[in-house]
């Protein structure tokens, strides 16, 4: 009886799937059972700032012959604050908003936060994996995303081939993307001074001398090339090196930086502008044991680019067989990254200004730590439920040589404080 | 940054022919092929990591694209 009906729920969510794509479901569902689904819902919530909500909803189809079609659906709603790259200072600030009209505020003491903005993002992802012989598989997939001011378009394509057995295989993957970046008010002026609305008569055509284009756009071309190599029985390990080339418009319209005076007081505001051009490496390696029944998860990211940041990523999971089919996973994930050549937390009044300048606490000297808990059942009929509890602390360190006047007693280098809870369900 | 690229080559080379000797017959996949032993074992729950600390830290990708990525705040 239960039976019946997961079967219905997982035939009518196929069918939904199917007529949100446009595909005809008849002819793509096939027997019914074909369809697997892996849904999740994630909650990702930080302390005073931004909060999001994220469904997925994932559909493979297996049609054997080592032949698979999985499509992908996310949909995420972001709100709250986040910082805009300003110092605190002792009295409140006011800040233009993006669209030039109106402004927001911050208190005395307090990060400046900019509180305007309120995106939904929609994502829909489709990959498709053939094996070509014995040997060979490819794989080629398609993503599009699209949120209020930005949207994202980009093609993949893998090859892998076995060797030894299959115990050993060589990945080659390729991706390209097209991204088009619409701000809120058009694209700011790099290092233009923001013009605060006093009053002034001709407040309207200042702040449009800080405006340039209504869009511009991103190219980004990823390659990767991975092996996988089965060690024994138990483990199975991983090594792989990511190149990433990305040109276009990289900065943040909505981040400015503080000019301070020598007290520390801000005096003026200036749009950040980042390179043009970035160019991403890494090496990551990963492997995965099972002994009697636990499995231990290790892995570790080294990460460079051209804009001076070098990062460490180590990750580690304990999968912890509680019988029963239940299952406790301990998680710990440390990251450190050291900042961009072009990060600067403020400018002192006087000082030449270079030619890129950003203040975004991600591009800072931070390190992070995730610790989190996952509970995990297997249900009958193949069925999983799992629930994940993370905690999340970012923290960002000092690079500035020289701090002056009152900033010496603010905060500028808050902690970031984040919990992230996922519900998921695969049937 | 010839250096790290030198390391890496020697890095794979050394894996490579480290290989051969290792590795399991078909009839002893009975472990490994159990879907919690695949290395991305659960792609929905990796792509909302990915998607967080893309959007919070400076460094992506590594054991997939690194992507084109959102306008996250």
């Amino acid at each position: 009886m239960q039976l019946k009906k997961q079967k219905k729920i997982s035939h009518a969510l196929t069918a939904a799937t199917c007529s949100l794509l446009g595909i005809n479901s008849s002819e793509s569902l096939g027997e019914e059972g074909d369809w697997t689904f892996d849904s999740a819902v994630l909650y990702y919530s930080e302390v005073d700032r931004v909060s999001a909500v994220e469904p997925v909803i994932s559909a493979t189809r297996d049609f054997g012959d080592e032949k698979a079609l999985n499509l992908k659906l996310v949909f995420d709603t972001l709100t709250g604050a986040s910082a805009n790259g300003a110092t605190p200072s002792d009295q409140p600030q006011t800040f233009t908003r993006p669209s030039g009209r109106g402004s927001y505020a911050s208190e005395a003491q307090e990060t400046p936060l900019d509180d305007t903005f309120k995106d939904n993002r929609f994502a829909l992802s489709s990959q498709w994996e053939q094996a070509v012989n014995r040997e060979y598989r490819t794989g080629f997939g398609i993503n599009f995303s699209t949120e209020y001011d930005y949207s994202s378009l980009s093609a993949n394509a893998n090859l892998s081939r076995d060797f030894n057995k299959r115990n050993t295989t060589l990945n080659a993957g390729l991706s390209v993307a097209y991204d088009t970046i619409s701000p809120e008010g058009d694209i700011p002026v790099g290092l233009s001074s923001m013009v605060i609305n006093t009053g002034q008569a001709d407040y309207r055509s200042e702040f449009n001398t800080t405006r340039g284009e209504g869009e511009d756009n991103k190219d980004t071309l990823d390659l990767i090339f991975g092996l996988t190599q089965v060690i024994d029985r138990n483990t199975i390990m991983q090594v792989s090196y990511a190149y990433s080339d990305v040109s276009g418009y990289l900065t943040d319209p909505y981040k400015i930086v503080s000019i301070v005076g020598d007290d520390g007081r801000p005096f003026e505001y200036r749009y950040e502008q980042r390179p043009d051009s970035r160019n991403k490496q890494s090496l990551y390696w990963q492997a995965k044991h099972q002994f009697e029944a636990d499995i231990i998860d290790l892995s570790y990211r080294y990460f460079w680019d051209d804009w001076g940041i070098t990062s460490h990523t180590i990750d580690l999971r304990y999968r912890w067989m509680l019988g029963g089919r239940q299952y406790l996973e301990p998680h710990i994930r440390y990251y450190d990254q050291s900042e961009a050549d072009f990060y600067r937390r403020f400018f002192i009044q006087g000082e030449s200004l270079p030619d890129q300048v950003s203040a975004d606490y991600r591009l800072g000297s931070m390190s992070a730590l995730t610790i989190g808990m996952k509970y995990g059942m297997a249900l009958s009929n193949e069925q999983q439920l799992s629930l994940r509890l993370e905690y999340y602390l970012q923290s960002n360190h000092n690079t500035e040589s020289v701090i002056p006047g009152i900033l010496n007693d603010m905060e500028l280098y808050p902690d970031v404080e984040a919990i992230i809870v996922q519900f998921s369900y695969k049937f | 940054m010839s250096v790290k690229l030198h390391l890496v080559t020697l890095f794979v080379v050394l894996l490579l022919s480290g290989c051969a000797n290792l590795g399991v017959e078909p009839w002893e996949r009975n472990i490994l092929a159990k879907p919690e032993m695949q290395l991305i074992e659960d792609p929905v729950s990796s792509g909302l990591d990915d998607h967080i600390y893309f959007s919070k830290e400076a460094s992506s990708g590594g054991r997939g694209f690194a992507g084109g990525g959102c306008g996250c705040n």
